[in-house]
């Protein structure tokens, strides 16, 4: 003030605050169309699975971009250290996991490599989408690996329970928060729109499910402790001997006589590993071989989350009436 | 999950009670007993006789209050030793009523928190007369607790263990009948929120040595990648892979005549790698710096360092095939005389099909690569070709086959070739074994032919480590 006013004393001087008044006003046009650019400038996730990716497009809306490394029709333990996740994931503003270990056998040289220092593990753009959930079968006493491949902090198929994907979306809409911090009401207006869904959708799920709770059934591998603990199925015994070891004859007779006992007629699967043995199996003890969507895109038609759970209880109920299970 | 409840209720019934035993002491100090200490104001009484009520009150409510502080360290340090144990099952069924008020909203939060309890070190009481000796006073921390969590800190750590048997006869190449080959030990951590390190000893019967130990840093601007320590020289793919790693039994005769064998170009250095972002494919350049005195080079004085320079190109070609493809370049001294070099050149593609959603029963790679090595001797440069080429597939679950022709020149003279196929299975028990069986067949310059049948055991026990790509 003090300067401008020294200034007017001199014509010329006058001249010079004009000049500045429109540079200033210049460079103030420059910052707010910086500023709204950047407010449009997108968020990039990349999620390790199409079911993270599917949770965070929920909550992120088109504030953010995102892609998936791994298909929902392959077996998330084992996915290649391909090189062109690696360039995914250096251009990566925010990294999401399923975590527990799931992703061990893949994802750190890949992250090593990456080149970016803000997605390594605890890095602040790293998150593990397994902190808040609720962890099934977490082992206690001693574990070795003669229990076959056992992870050690809980069941990592978590996100197959719905209340997960709550639990999934609320971390998700807390960092998308923290990164731009401006668009955080948007981001708590799409996970409230989110959690009503889902809430819609969960009624929906139980009612169907409801007539046959405690259903007994088989599943291959200890992938859906989640689900079945959800929507009150008993999962009596599993195709694989032990987790990760591939079925044995000696043990896949123990369970056709325990199937045959407790009169289990369901026998749930992955896409991703092979029908023979679920089918000799359902064959001897005239049961049904559900291939259940694993995860969002492990079949055609799950496109998101929802669909996920509307293909797989669909199945399960149509399943359960035609061999009229108890 | 039950023991996790348990664990839960454990926790919070230990809090009720620590909360319930804070709030009768303290009401003990607000309302301290009726009648003796609430002078009537009907009866005005001799204010010497209430001081006194009072100090005697005082005194009573020390002596509870002490004996309940005793409790309570007691219950801390129980609680202390109870979080490591099996949750035992509480005593008291007054807390048990108040249980559902403590907070239940997500219930893995809680659990984490129940167990460490960083902030409450558990205490004993410092042995009486401590204190007039000049000791402390109160109750001493202990430590254990604190050794405890120090190890989440320790490195991933593994073992690998490679036991090799060979039959049949080979007189020029001699390897013992049955010989546990190789205990690789590694350590694997974080080192800051810039770097990360990895280890790897090599235990064999002819010692131990560091098979690789080189920081990486991660953290680097402009697309870099850094490692510095002794390490696999990226020059071409099985000089940078471990044995274990291998789908072989044994390493390609082009390793053995320009390489240095099954150790390969593996020496102490500085490497960086650049990635080339384009829209097309991967594209990464790597260039490095070595001492100079591993496989086919050898330094006479300190600045005879070799260095390496590699370009890698892959793309996919749908989700289940790609085509990685590599040139690669090193030029170091060689002894053969004074101020003589050896350069290297290599070329090698890989093609590798596994369909995605049959990932863990079928997959396919072809590799081959192509070596030209040009050795600087004193009656002149001695140019030589070698070469592998080698398919493995994969048949089941646990099931895979494979089988490689060999071609190679030695380094020193480019007129004596060897040659020959080799035929492998491999049965993996599961994925921290393996069994490997090959045959080999050789024809060796000096006209002599070896037919051998090797076997392999390999095991891993530690941490899971990841697999190469």
């Amino acid at each position: 003030m003090g300067l401008m006013c020294s200034r007017r004393r001199y014509r010329l001087g006058e001249r010079k605050v004009q000049e500045m008044k429109s540079r200033i006003i210049g460079a103030a046009l420059l910052v707010v169309l910086l500023a709204s650019t950047n407010a449009f400038a997108q968020i990039k996730v990349v999620a390790t699975t199409q079911d993270l990716e599917s949770i965070a497009r929920e909550v992120g809306g088109d504030k953010i971009s995102v892609e998936s490394l791994a298909k929902g029709y392959q077996d998330p333990h084992f996915v290649e250290a391909k090189p062109t996740f690696i360039i995914k994931l250096h251009s990566a503003d925010l990294l999401i996991v399923v975590g527990r270990e799931l992703e061990i056998g893949w994802l750190p040289p890949l992250v090593n490599q990456a080149r970016n220092a803000r997605i390594q593990p605890n890095g602040d753009r790293y998150l593990d989408a397994s902190q808040t959930a609720k962890i099934l079968e977490i082992p206690t006493g001693q574990i070795t690996r003669a229990m076959g491949d056992v992870h050690p902090s809980g069941n990592p198929h978590y996100w197959l329970g719905p209340d997960n994907g709550r639990r999934i979306a609320q971390l998700i809409q807390k960092k998308l928060s923290e990164i731009t911090p401006a668009d955080a009401g948007y981001f708590a207006q799409r996970y409230a729109d989110f959690d009503r869904r889902l809430a819609d959708a969960e009624k929906r799920w139980q009612a169907a499910m409801a007539p046959y709770k405690g259903v007994k059934v088989v599943s291959y591998h200890r992938s859906w402790p989640n689900f079945t603990d959800a929507f009150g199925l008993d999962v009596i015994g599993y195709v694989e001997p032990k987790p990760g070891i591939p079925p044995s004859p000696t043990h896949t007779l123990e369970l056709m006589q325990e199937m045959k006992r407790q009169n289990v007629k369901l026998i749930i699967m992955e896409p991703y590993f092979d029908r023979k043995t679920p089918d000799a199996i359902a064959r001897e003890t005239g049961a049904q071989v559900m291939v259940l969507a694993p995860s969002v895109g492990g079949v055609k038609e799950v496109t998101d989350y929802f669909k996920l759970f509307d293909y797989d209880i669909n199945l399960v109920v149509n399943a359960i009436k035609q061999v009229g299970a108890k | 999950m039950i023991v996790k409840r348990r664990r839960i209720r454990c926790a919070t019934a230990y809090a009720t009670l620590a909360f319930s035993t804070w709030l009768s002491t303290s009401a003990f100090a607000q309302t301290p007993p009726t009648g003796a200490a609430t002078p009537s104001p009907q009866q005005p009484a001799d204010p010497q006789q209430i001081r006194q009520d009072l100090d005697r009150l005082r005194q009573e409510f020390e002596a509870i209050r002490d004996s309940y502080g005793a409790r309570l360290a007691a219950l801390e340090a129980k609680l202390g030793s109870a979080s490591t144990q099996p949750a035992p099952v509480p005593l008291l069924p007054e807390p048990a009523a108040a249980a559902p008020a403590a907070p239940v909203s997500p219930p893995a939060q809680a659990a984490a928190q129940a167990p460490g309890q960083p902030g409450q070190v558990p205490g004993v009481e410092v042995p009486s007369g401590a204190a007039g000796a000049g000791g402390p006073e109160g109750s001493l921390p202990v430590y254990g607790g604190a050794a405890a969590s120090s190890k989440v800190f320790n490195p991933d750590m593994a073992v690998i263990g490679n036991f090799i048997g060979t039959t049949g006869e080979n007189t020029v190449e001699s390897a013992p009948s049955l010989e546990m080959h190789e205990a690789e030990v590694t350590f694997q951590a974080v080192v800051d929120p810039y770097a990360r390190a990895d280890v790897f000893l090599s235990a064999s019967p002819d010692g131990v040595e560091i098979e690789e130990g080189f920081l990486t840093l991660t953290s680097l601007p402009g697309g870099l990648l850094a490692k510095v320590g002794k390490m696999k020289e990226q020059f071409g793919k099985v000089n940078t892979m471990h044995a274990h790693t291998l789908p072989w039994v044994d390493v390609p005769i082009v390793m053995k005549n320009f390489l240095g064998g099954e150790e390969g170009l593996n020496d102490s250095g500085l490497s960086v790698s650049k990635l080339l972002l384009n829209p097309w494919f991967f594209l990464e350049a790597t260039g490095e710096v070595y001492q100079g005195n591993s496989g086919p080079f050898r330094t006479q004085e300190r600045n005879d360092v070799s260095w390496l320079g590699r370009l890698r190109g892959y793309r996919d070609i749908n989700e289940s095939t790609n085509l990685d493809i590599g040139t690669s370049f090193t030029r170091g001294h060689n002894d053969a005389g004074l101020n003589t070099t050896t350069r290297l050149f290599g070329v090698d593609a890989t093609l590798r099909y596994r369909p995605l959603r049959r990932a863990i029963y079928r997959r396919f790679l072809a590799r081959t690569e192509l070596m030209w090595s040009d050795r600087g001797q004193d009656t002149g440069d001695v140019s030589a070709f070698g070469m592998y080429v080698s398919g493995d597939y994969q048949f089941a679950r646990r099931w895979f086959g494979g089988v490689r022709f060999d071609r190679s020149a030695r380094a020193t003279d480019a007129n004596l070739i060897d040659q020959g196929p080799s035929f492998v299975v491999t049965y993996w028990p599961s994925e921290f074994s393996q069994i490997r069986g090959q045959y080999r067949h050789t024809k060796y310059a000096e006209g002599v032919t070896a037919n051998e049948a090797l076997f392999q055991f390999l095991f891993s026990i530690g941490a899971h480590g990841a697999h190469v790509f």
